[in-house]
């Protein structure tokens, strides 16, 4: 087996567990819908910009529902320190983080899907007019949270207040990503044209993925190991 | 060529040495009970050898690698206190999985086989959530030894096992040795590990103090294994 298909073991197996369990993804959408639902009593949606509002709305949603998800990533390992029998295995270490990510990756898309039906009925929006771009910014954005939540995921499993620590760790890291998303979806639901402005945020997107993944993959094994 | 070697090893967690300048050597073949008191290091010793804990002096070589060497970690078979399987899995998909973590290609037949021999096949579609402890560990026992690896480390094995599960990892273990594997396993049960073992390996706060062939001696009185220690002033 090579790395790619241990990576794709793990995000299996831990999607497995979490279609069975539900733990994360229930957690993820109720709070992603009570944000929205409570949100939409604040706004005036009828004389505000509803999709304006939901752009950024959305994505501070994604990030902490995210981070619902992000602790359960590893946290799974805990109990009888499957994290031990991993470790000890020929697994890569990238792929462990790898695996966790796609995994959470999966999990938050369907957050995201459900989410904005959600926001489409709340703030009475239509979010289907440019369907394809917006899919490509929630997969680029997406993948971006779920590789930095995989690492923190990594660095705070073993600290009590990971819950606490993880949120913390990650948010700061995330502003670039979570701007470039804003900026994307907010000119994707307007149905604004995209212009070499907008435009330079989903470069943004790509540059964070490819960083982060890069920086997961190296660091992998020394993170895990300490 | 040593199955283990390890020349000089220190371990510390912060500044106290869990490990304290050992060195050892098991040929192929062999069986070494790692025997010691509550905190002499034996788990340290266990996870440095399967690579899970960083060592900060001296060298390791597992069959013939690096200890972290993914070569090593394949013919590896690590149980350690945590039994390393997953509660919300069936004990098939478990050994599913682990099977393929590990590289081996294990088709239906192999896995049932494996539920078959730990006695686990009339629950192998259960979660393990719903297993004693004793079915965990064996189910714990199959994904160690289930992908045939070169070198067992086992950190008590013989926990919450019943009699007849202590006879079943007794023939695991003497079919595995027959094959020519390699195991180190710590243990307080003295007993049942020198009725398997060929080397008897004393740790005392992290020092290695006695290392030695196991005796016909020992096996027919274990209180010999007292008098050692007592000899070497371990407390």
């Amino acid at each position: 087996m090579n790395g790619l298909s241990y990576a794709w073991a793990i995000a299996r197996k831990d999607l497995a567990v979490e279609f069975r369990t539900k733990e994360s993804l229930n957690a993820a959408g109720a709070f992603a819908i009570v944000i929205l639902l409570l949100f939409s009593f604040a706004f005036d949606t009828a004389s505000d910009e509803p999709a304006e509002l939901a752009g950024k709305l959305l994505w501070l949603v994604f990030a902490f529902a995210g981070a619902l998800i992000f602790n359960r990533g590893f946290a799974r390992e805990m109990p009888n320190e499957c994290l031990d029998a991993l470790m000890a295995s020929p697994i890569p270490a990238a792929s462990l983080v790898v695996g966790k990510a796609f995994a959470s990756f999966v999990l938050l898309l369907i957050v995201e899907a459900v989410s904005l039906f959600a926001c489409g009925i709340f703030y009475n929006m239509n979010w289907t007019r440019r369907l394809p771009a917006l899919f490509i910014v929630f997969v680029l954005a997406t993948w971006g949270l779920s590789i930095v939540g995989a690492v923190f995921g990594a660095l705070t499993v073993n600290l009590r207040l990971r819950e606490l620590m993880l949120p913390v760790l990650i948010y700061p890291l995330m502003i670039p990503l979570l701007t470039g998303a804003i900026e994307l979806t907010g000119a994707l639901l307007t149905n604004q044209p995209l212009t070499p402005d907008v435009l330079l945020w989903g470069r943004v997107l790509i540059v964070f993925d490819v960083v982060f993944t890069s920086l997961a993959i190296l660091l992998a094994e020394a993170i895990l190991l300490n | 060529m040593a199955v283990i070697a390890l020349d000089d090893v220190w371990k510390f967690f912060g500044n106290f040495p869990a490990l304290k300048q050992v060195t050892l050597g098991l040929e192929p073949g062999s069986c070494c009970a790692l025997l010691g008191r509550n905190g002499a290091g034996k788990t340290t010793l266990l996870r440095v050898l399967a690579g899970l804990s960083p060592f900060q002096r001296g060298s390791i070589e597992v069959l013939g690698s690096k200890v972290r060497s993914a070569e090593a970690r394949r013919q590896t078979g690590f149980l350690g206190h945590g039994i390393g399987v997953y509660e919300d899995l069936t004990a098939r998909e478990n050994l599913r999985f682990f099977g393929r973590a590990a590289g081996a290609k294990l088709d239906e037949t192999a896995l049932n086989r494996w539920l078959k021999r730990v006695d686990l096949a009339r629950v192998a579609d259960s979660p393990v959530r719903q297993f004693s402890r004793g079915m965990r560990q064996r189910l714990a026992l199959a994904r160690t030894f289930q992908h045939e690896p070169q070198l067992f480390l086992l950190d008590e094995p013989f926990t919450s096992l019943d009699d007849r599960s202590i006879a079943m990892l007794g023939e695991l273990l003497g079919e595995a040795q027959a094959r020519g594997a390699t195991m180190v396993l710590s243990t307080h049960q003295i007993r049942e590990a020198l009725a398997i073992a060929s080397h008897v390996a004393l740790l005392d706060q992290g020092q290695l103090r006695y290392f030695a062939r196991r005796t016909d001696e020992m096996v027919e009185d274990p209180r010999t294994l007292y008098r050692i220690r007592e000899e070497l002033g371990i407390l």
